[in-house]
Order: C-alpha cells, then structure tokens, then sequence
C-alpha cells in the first residue's frame, strides 16, 4: 500500500462495463513526509476521497478486491482517507 | 492507471492462438496538461478506442480482468476513455516544480 494525495478527477463516460460506477481519481504518490514522490497516477476511489485528501491507495491486481465485482481492469484503488501519520 | 493517447494499430496475423480477435493499440503516455511522454505500451481495446483518442490504461496482471482477456497473454489493456481532467491542485504542482 502507499500514500498519495488526491489532486484531481477524470470523467470517462465509455469504461468497461464493470467499473462504470465508480469514480476515477488523479493521485500524486507522496512520501511519509507529504512529499511528492514520482508521476501522478489514476486510481479508482471505493472510500468517497476527494481533491485535496491524503489516501493510501493499492495498486496490481489486488486493486480490484475493494470494488463489488468479481473481475475488472482496475491497477490501483484508493482504500483509505489518512488522517494523520505518525513517525 | 495511467493516461495515455492511441497513436496507432498494431496488425499482428502470427500471434498466440489466445490473442485471435484482440485489437492491439499503440498508447502513448501522457501527462496532466495532454503532453506525449516517452513512454508507450501496446494495449488491447476493451472499450472500442480510436486513434487520436485520451485513455486509461491498466497494466500488469489486472489486465487479465476482463472477460476478452481472462486468462489470456495481456499486459497492457485500454478501460477507459477520457472525457475530460479536473486537476484542481495542478497549480501547487507546477509551483513545486518551479521552485
């Protein structure tokens, strides 16, 4: 799992049938220290995350264990909002 | 995920028997402001994509999860089309990487 912020939305009406409910979401990992770290990613969001909020997000195929379908195309889900970290 | 643009088709007739009836896309990476990266990947098209058209790409074993590539030889496949980008921090991020 790892830690990213929520900078943006995409709207993509036409997606695979089996994601169609749900939002996609731009996330910039960051590091434990809120720094940026790397390229922005798309991830779908199964907590209600909006622009702004930190999250832990996971990524490869066990991204698609949060959402209510069996398959789906899905890399990267966002499956917590932080509160705070701790170090 | 991460954004890209088809730029292209790739026509394959010797393939892994698997892949019969795949539509292969040359996805060229983008970034946030829609500028080609380096980056590219040929994906298979589970949402009818065209040329010239913005899309999400998932890659590795999750491309796996569709019913055309279930079990099949895929690592790149195409699951969205990009209608539009709202990136309302953008601003913070080119101010950090102007500094």
């Amino acid at each position: 799992m790892f830690l990213g912020n929520v900078i943006g939305n995409i709207w993509a009406t036409r997606k695979y049938s089996a994601i169609n409910s749900f939002k996609l979401m731009i996330v910039q990992p960051i590091n434990s220290d809120y720094e940026d770290i790397g390229e922005p990613i798309v991830a779908v969001d199964t907590v209600g995350a909006g622009p702004g909020e930190t999250i832990i997000y996971i990524t490869a195929s066990e991204a698609v264990i949060p959402l209510p379908v069996d398959m789906a195309p899905v890399d990267a889900s966002i499956v917590g909002i932080v509160d705070t970290i701790n170090q | 995920m991460f954004l890209g643009k088809v730029i292209g088709t790739v026509w394959s007739t010797r393939k892994d028997e698997n892949l019969v009836g795949a539509k292969f896309l040359i996805v060229k990476q983008l970034d946030l402001d829609l500028r080609e990266k380096d980056y590219f990947v040929v994906a298979v098209d589970s949402v009818g994509a065209g040329e010239g058209e913005v899309v999400l790409v998932a890659t590795g074993s999750s491309s796996r999860q569709t019913d055309f590539t279930k079990n099949k030889p895929v690592d790149a496949v195409i699951m969205a089309i990009v209608d539009k980008l709202d990136v309302a921090l953008k601003e913070n991020l080119s101010r950090q990487e102007a500094e």
